[in-house]
């Protein structure tokens, strides 16, 4: 408790303030428009890490973080288009309550069903995170190989559509991953000097997500506008609010394990919570047509994850999302090795950190309930003049990784990369975890098998590492089985997921 | 011969609708309605939805005259207004004119100014009533 008070203290110098309002406000911003998400926003701030200090860092890259699960929702309600993935539940019945004037109710739903969401995920977070990390601490090389093996596959099969595409992506994100030389002879790197540190994972993801959005979006600039519906500020009546209480707790009961979880990310504790709310609700006549507890339960849902995702993020160093993945990459440019010992060597950072989730949850529900109708004009900017300065941004995060001519070609040439991805429906987040992984999963594995002399056996020698296998075996038994059993899934989730697949990080 | 309006769904284009339809029944002349956008940003409030149109065609079409409506996603959407009057050989075109700062005016172009200049016919610039 006396930690969180010092956390506290920490986030609420005005220095670090400040960061956490421009990052809640960048956050929102990025998360109403469509196409552009927190992960490529923190991609695209990541040469901030050369001369702000790391504590102000992460308060601001946590703010994009939230602030894109909050900014999401609101295009989906009133545009019927998704800003992020995590919000695509949102728009079945946000939309639908929108189009029925309804606008205000459903974003204030929305504002304060995250709210209460993130404060009671970040509680949850506060009160796991240490004791996760000491129950890690005990881990061996075996069990951490493991569990990052785990998290690949996961984060591959069990979210998107197509297990085919997610595990190209994972392994074109493990071979960018393998160049250079690491292990002493060369990798992948065709000779070249200037590829024997390997390919930095800042080009990487910038290219990806910022290069290859920004030529997505070039290739499909002409499109009929969409009719945006227009609202005031949100405001929620007592019957509202009395059928959005339990949602929200229903929603962040979902949200939290699943993003605590290796298989993390928002999308699947978004869809169970709407399909909950719709087996629960006493007005199933309404769902299709505006239900509120549809809007409640996912919104809370995808925030609470937000907060989960960070619990595997701090306390093992593990990415379950692509904006954790880098934010995860922040961390490694300051230096910082997020794991077990972190929580202990850092806690004036990690602590401080955790103060600033509290405050950004609270800075964006007072900015977003007055703020929707001015979030909402955002969606009248020209696309170039928007794209234009992204790829400023990128070029310039690019180049300055190490102020060389030869990293522009390369994030040309992976934004190439990110360009067909979109173009042949690959899923972004496997390349990107792949990338930061792989290294990490190849050192775990040397270490272990240094240990034990080249014995192979020391891979299921740990208890941990034994369950984890076993949890792998379990879920490669149920897609199989859903798989031969053919797609009996509920067509709104079918419906729901397909939308998924063009929504980018 | 016709009359060609470019019409944007905000009070200018409301103005240029009424003159446009003011001078289409004292010419006895067709109108031609057009609205179009550049389709780049996600919502253009100026590019028209379904039911406003329908309202446009009633408004003129309650006036005895035969209306025409281009609602379309084109490059350049002054070129869309001109291109239209000189296909359509119009007699007049009619066009809505905002007052612009200084500032404005160095940074984008304007529909206006380029369908007065490029227009192969008499254009009528209106303001809305204030």
């Amino acid at each position: 408790m006396d930690l969180l008070l010092e956390g506290f203290a920490t986030a609420l110098t005005p220095e670090n303030l400040l960061y956490a309002v421009i990052g809640v406000l960048l956050g929102t911003a990025v998360g109403v428009l469509p196409g552009i998400g927190p992960a490529m926003t923190v991609a695209l701030l990541l040469p901030v890490t050369y001369n702000v200090s790391p504590t102000s860092g992460l308060i601001l890259f946590a703010g994009i973080y939230y602030g894109g699960m909050y900014g999401g929702s609101t295009t989906s309600i009133l545009l019927n288009t998704p800003g992020e993935s995590s919000s695509v539940v949102t728009a079945l019945e946000g939309n639908k309550m929108a189009k029925a004037g309804r606008a205000a109710q459903a974003l204030a739903t929305a504002a304060i069903g995250s709210f209460v969401a993130g404060t009671i995920g970040t509680i949850l977070l506060v009160a796991l995170a240490p004791n996760i990390a000491d129950l890690v601490v005990k881990l061996g090389a075996p069990s951490y190989f493991a569990i990052m093996l785990l998290a690949l596959f996961t984060v591959t099969a069990v979210l998107g559509s197509s297990k085919l595409r997610g595990f190209v992506a994972l392994f074109l994100g493990l071979g960018i991953g393998l160049v250079g030389t690491t292990t002493g002879q060369q990798r992948l790197t065709f000779g070249s000097p200037q590829l024997a540190d390997g390919i930095d994972v800042v080009v990487v993801a910038v290219a990806v997500f910022a290069i290859g959005e920004a030529l997505w979006v070039a290739a499909h600039l002409r499109r009929r506008p969409l009719e945006i519906i227009p609202v005031g500020r949100p405001w929620m009546s007592r019957d509202d609010w009395g059928r959005s209480w339990k949602p929200w707790l229903r929603g962040t009961a979902y949200g939290f394990p699943f993003g605590a979880l290796p298989a993390g990310g928002a999308e699947v504790p978004t869809f169970l919570s709407y399909i909950t709310e719709r087996r629960l609700t006493k007005r199933p006549e309404e769902f299709g047509k505006g239900a509120i507890e549809g809007v409640a339960g996912p919104e809370a849902a995808n925030n609470a994850s937000a907060a989960g995702t960070l619990v595997p993020l701090l306390a093992i160093g593990l990415p379950t999302t692509a904006t954790a993945a880098v934010i995860l990459v922040a961390m490694q440019n300051y230096g910082l090795q997020p794991g077990p010992q972190f929580m202990d060597a850092q806690p004036k950072l990690v602590w401080g950190l955790l103060a600033s989730l509290f405050v950004a949850n609270t800075l964006l529900l007072v900015l977003n309930l007055p703020l929707a109708p001015v979030w909402a004009k955002l969606l009248q900017i020209r696309r170039p003049y928007l794209y234009a300065g992204i790829l400023f941004f990128a070029s310039l995060g690019a180049y300055s990784v190490n102020f060389q001519a030869f990293d522009l070609a390369l994030l040309l040439a992976i934004g190439a990369l990110g360009l067909a991805m979109r173009r042949f429906g690959l899923p972004v987040l496997p390349l990107i975890i792949g990338v930061i992984l792989g290294p990490r999963l190849e050192e775990q594995l040397t270490t272990a098998l240094a240990i034990s002399q080249g014995d192979l056996s020391t891979l299921w020698s740990e208890p941990v590492a034994v369950v984890v296998y076993l949890v792998m075996a379990v879920l490669l038994v149920v897609l199989a089985v859903t798989a031969v059993r053919g797609r009996r899934a509920d067509s709104v989730v079918d419906q729901a997921k397909n939308s998924y697949q063009e929504v980018s990080m | 011969m016709t009359i060609v309006v470019a019409y944007s769904a905000d009070p200018y284009g409301r103005a240029a609708l009424a003159h446009a339809a003011r001078e289409a029944g004292r010419r006895q002349e067709d109108v031609v309605v057009v609205n179009a956008t550049r389709g780049d940003s996600l919502v253009d409030r100026r590019f028209a939805d379904d039911d406003d149109l329908a309202r446009v065609r009633s408004s003129i079409e309650d006036l005895g005259l035969t209306v025409t409506i281009e609602h379309e996603v084109v490059d350049d959407v002054a070129g869309a207004v001109v291109t239209a009057a000189e296909r359509l050989d119009a007699s007049l075109v009619v066009v809505g004119v905002r007052h612009r700062s200084p500032v404005g005016k160095a940074l984008l172009g304007s529909v206006g100014q380029r369908v007065i200049l490029d227009a192969p016919c008499p254009v009528l610039a209106v303001k809305p009533d204030a």
